[in-house]
């Protein structure tokens, strides 16, 4: 009896923000009647779905009790890779004009490669992930403004933009890959040795490696699945704007990490879950669509947004009454 | 020897200090008079501890008085008071490692210059004055965390000095150093003794007592066995006062030791690392094999290479006659060895998980197919554990944190017993926890001589040592004794202080 107490208890902190959600569906639905339409709805899902998977690959990492600030730039360099070596040299391609299957396989084989690099630096070198990572982030977004060298890419086959751009059974293909992606790793973070190894690095590393857990690897692996994430994050963008040009990504990292701080995950490692973090991102994600509905002046959308943020932390430190360091 | 002075330098009468239950210093005191080193010695939880703290005004006794100089002790919020009359350098150091020798000396009370700005000039001035002045042979323009372990004792007994206090407490200042840095350090403490500063010395290596002090206080559970000079206590006579056991004391029977045909189960060959040379040991099946040691003797080291927690650069370890790879927490668990770390909160424990999952982090591959984890075994695991080891609990899902110590170290032993280990690797086991789960802990080594396992247990608690078959006595990297069931306290501390009995 008393274990279904203290599961409830577990599970309550997972839906923390779950008032605050239906509170601004509240709101939402009063002050606009197109809010609470289907279409709608869908279309904040699948504006989500980038950030959610980012969030997914950051959380991953923050509760393995690492960091990676790199992702926004491995979600920008990864997609214009993939296309640069399809797209003919006209289109502003590298002229090599490989096979599309290639270009979609280096998509996510790009961001596994960054996350083996940080896995590098920070696991084995034992540099501190925070300057590693910003340092990565700084050298990926300028190795794509020199590749890109100002040009927008779009003139790319369908394949690339069917992933942020294609629907099925009415909804758009990226909600079902991010719901996937969140239901596959939830599920092991929860119930496979691999994903409890996480939290256990991530909680006390000395203790995990006494128990036998190669805390090495797991720190590294979660570092190349979450980069992988993010270049597939990359390719959702993309479809969605349907091109790729030398800022995609860029400044996302900040939302990324405040949807995952919001939806509970600590930044000290060890701590969260990916229910709280998913619903930190629906949060951020009606949230802007809300701002966008009242039409409020695209010049103060970013003010009001951050300040929201800010807001969020408080209200979530509040209701968990866990301090967020 | 010097007429005593008639007002001693430090003074602390009646002292009572209780935490909780536990009795920590009971109606202990010391005198140290002006001018005479003085040394204080005891076994771990004597209680020096916490009468150093006491003299040093960061605990308040519970009754007593503390005087010095024959005044009363100043208000325990008064730091400044406190540090005129008294200072303490830790056996870690306390200096800043990043700021110079000059502004270590001078923190938070730096020379002021015109408009009050810090004028780096006169500090560095006032520093090498202050350094001369007591003969500290130091640049005071070096980072002090360039400084050796010598040079930087040095500079926090000259930091003591300079803001006056001429009564300095030395804890365990040895602990670190080489035996030529040793008498280094010495020759200064003689030489500042001169000077007029008093030290109280503690060490665990009686030998330094004898060369560095005139007058030696012993504490023993928590109370003052005796106050003596040093010229009149032999180190029998030290030692007794320590242990409380007379070196002729009659041996304690021997346990029931296992067949003397029980196979070898472990077979540490010739190992050697940083922290010990050429260590071998054998452990049967059914037998407990103690060891032990002083902070810094290896023994930790040995026990943490067996369980692939520390990897030795020479050297075989073999477990049911196959060799494991050393520094390898698999490979060890693989092989059979469960082990209880030395500090839970290091390496036995991940707070913020359950009970459960900490229990059986050693067995996450056997929960389950694919290395997928059920609940349900993990949790039925776990209560068949809290039931064995009588853990207090709300359940196999609480969170570990919210666990009382004694309770945590026994998740810690269900972490070393899940994987069903035919070698049991105890470092302090007891360290930190009340005495009614230590007696359950310590049960927990006679179930396993029972069950078969063999057993190496790391401890300085004579207490759990009495439990074992054997035990070995390392000193300063090496095993140096070995003794049967049936040793006397006497022996056994006297080997492990690296006394020779009988050496007057």
């Amino acid at each position: 009896m008393n274990d279904t107490r203290s599961l409830v208890l577990a599970r309550t902190r997972d839906l923390a923000l779950l008032p605050a959600l239906i509170l601004l569906l509240v709101i939402g639905a009063v002050g606009n009647d197109n809010f609470l339409h289907r279409d709608n709805l869908l279309n904040v899902l699948s504006a989500s779905s980038a950030l959610g998977l980012l969030v997914l690959a950051e959380a991953m990492i923050l509760i393995s009790g690492n960091m990676d600030l790199s992702l926004e730039s491995i979600a920008g360099l990864a997609p214009a890779l993939g296309l640069m070596v399809v797209i003919p040299a006209s289109s502003a391609g590298f002229g090599t004009e490989l096979p599309t299957w290639f270009g979609l396989l280096v998509i996510p084989l790009t961001g596994a490669l960054i996350g083996v690099v940080n896995g590098l630096l920070i696991v084995k070198l034992q540099l501190n992930g925070f300057i590693v990572t910003l340092a990565m982030n700084i050298v990926l977004r300028g190795v794509l403004i020199g590749m890109v060298s100002g040009k927008t890419l779009f003139d790319a086959p369908e394949a690339f933009f069917a992933l942020g751009s294609d629907s099925w059974l009415g909804v758009p293909v990226s909600v079902w890959v991010t719901g996937l992606c969140f239901a596959v790793a939830g599920w092991a973070l929860r119930y496979h040795r691999l994903g409890r190894a996480v939290y256990a690095v991530g909680g006390n590393a000395p203790a995990a490696r006494a128990a036998g857990i190669r805390v090495d690897r797991v720190a590294w692996g979660v570092l190349v699945i979450g980069g992988t994430l993010a270049a597939v994050a990359g390719l959702v963008i993309a479809g969605r704007v349907g091109a790729v040009n030398a800022n995609q990504g860029q400044g996302l990292i900040f939302t990324v990490f405040a949807a995952a701080v919001i939806g509970g995950i600590s930044l000290r490692g060890g701590k969260g879950s990916l229910t709280g973090a998913l619903l930190g991102v629906l949060l951020l994600g009606l949230l802007e669509n809300l701002l966008t509905l009242a039409q409020v002046s695209s010049f103060w959308i970013q003010a009001i947004y951050g300040a929201i943020i800010l807001v969020a932390l408080m209200v979530a430190r509040l209701t968990t009454g866990e301090a967020q360091v | 020897m010097n007429a005593p002075d008639p007002r001693p330098v430090a003074e602390a009468r009646g002292i009572t200090k209780r935490f909780g239950p536990t009795v920590a210093l009971d109606d202990a005191g010391i005198t140290v008079r002006s001018g005479e080193s003085h040394a204080l010695v005891g076994r771990n939880g004597a209680g020096k501890s916490t009468l150093v703290a006491i003299l040093t005004g960061l605990q308040r006794p519970d009754s007593g008085t503390v005087r010095f100089d024959g005044g009363p002790a100043p208000d325990l919020a008064d730091r400044e008071a406190w540090q005129r009359h008294v200072a303490c350098v830790y056996q870690h150091s306390t200096v800043f490692r990043d700021l110079t020798v000059a502004e270590n000396l001078f923190v938070n009370r730096y020379p002021a210059g015109r408009g009050r700005a810090i004028s780096w000039r006169r500090m560095r001035r006032a520093a090498r004055e202050v350094l001369d002045e007591w003969g500290v042979p130091v640049d005071e323009n070096a980072p002090a965390g360039a400084l050796g372990v010598e040079d930087t004792k040095m500079v926090e007994i000259a930091r003591a000095l300079s803001r006056g206090t001429r009564f300095i407490v030395l804890d365990e200042p040895t602990a670190q150093l080489d035996s030529r840095a040793i008498e280094r350090l010495f020759t200064h403490m003689r030489r500042l003794e001169r000077a007029g500063v008093t030290f109280l010395f503690i060490s665990h290596h009686l030998e330094e007592v004898y060369a560095v002090c005139r007058a030696v206080t012993v504490l023993r559970d928590a109370r003052r066995i005796t106050t003596a000079p040093v010229g009149e206590l032999s180190r029998s006579d030290l030692i007794e006062a320590m242990t409380g056991e007379p070196g002729t004391a009659a041996r304690r029977a021997a346990l029931t030791a296992p067949p003397a045909d029980a196979p070898l189960v472990v077979r540490v060959d010739r190992l050697s690392g940083p922290h010990f040379t050429d260590v071998s040991l054998t452990i049967r099946a059914g037998e407990a094999v103690g060891l032990t040691g002083l902070t810094g003797s290896g023994s930790h080291q040995v026990a943490e290479a067996l369980a692939g927690l520390y990897r030795p650069d020479s050297g075989r370890i073999e477990v049911l006659g196959r060799p494991v790879r050393l520094g390898s927490v698999p490979s060890a668990l693989a092989a059979g060895v469960g082990c209880v770390p030395r500090d839970r909160h290091y390496e036995g424990l991940v707070p913020g998980l359950s009970v459960a999952e900490n229990a059986t982090m050693t067995i996450t591959d056997r929960l389950g197919r694919l290395g997928t984890i059920s609940t349900r075994a993990r949790n039925a695991l776990a209560r068949r554990a809290i039931s064995d080891l009588d853990i207090r609990t709300d359940g196999p899902d609480q969170q570990v944190s919210g666990l009382s110590g004694g309770n945590q170290q026994k998740v810690v032993v269900a972490r070393a017993l899940a994987t069903a280990p035919d070698v049991l690797v105890l470092i302090n086991p007891t360290a930190g926890v009340d005495v009614k789960s230590k007696r359950s802990l310590l049960s927990f080594v006679d179930r396993s001589r029972a069950a078969g396992r063999a057993a190496l247990l790391v401890s300085d608690e004579l207490a759990d040592l009495r439990r074992c078959d054997r035990v070995l006595v390392m000193f300063k990297g090496a095993v140096t004794h070995e003794y049967a069931a049936g040793w006397t306290d006497h022996e056994l501390v006297a080997s492990i202080e690296g006394v020779t009995p009988g050496d007057e």
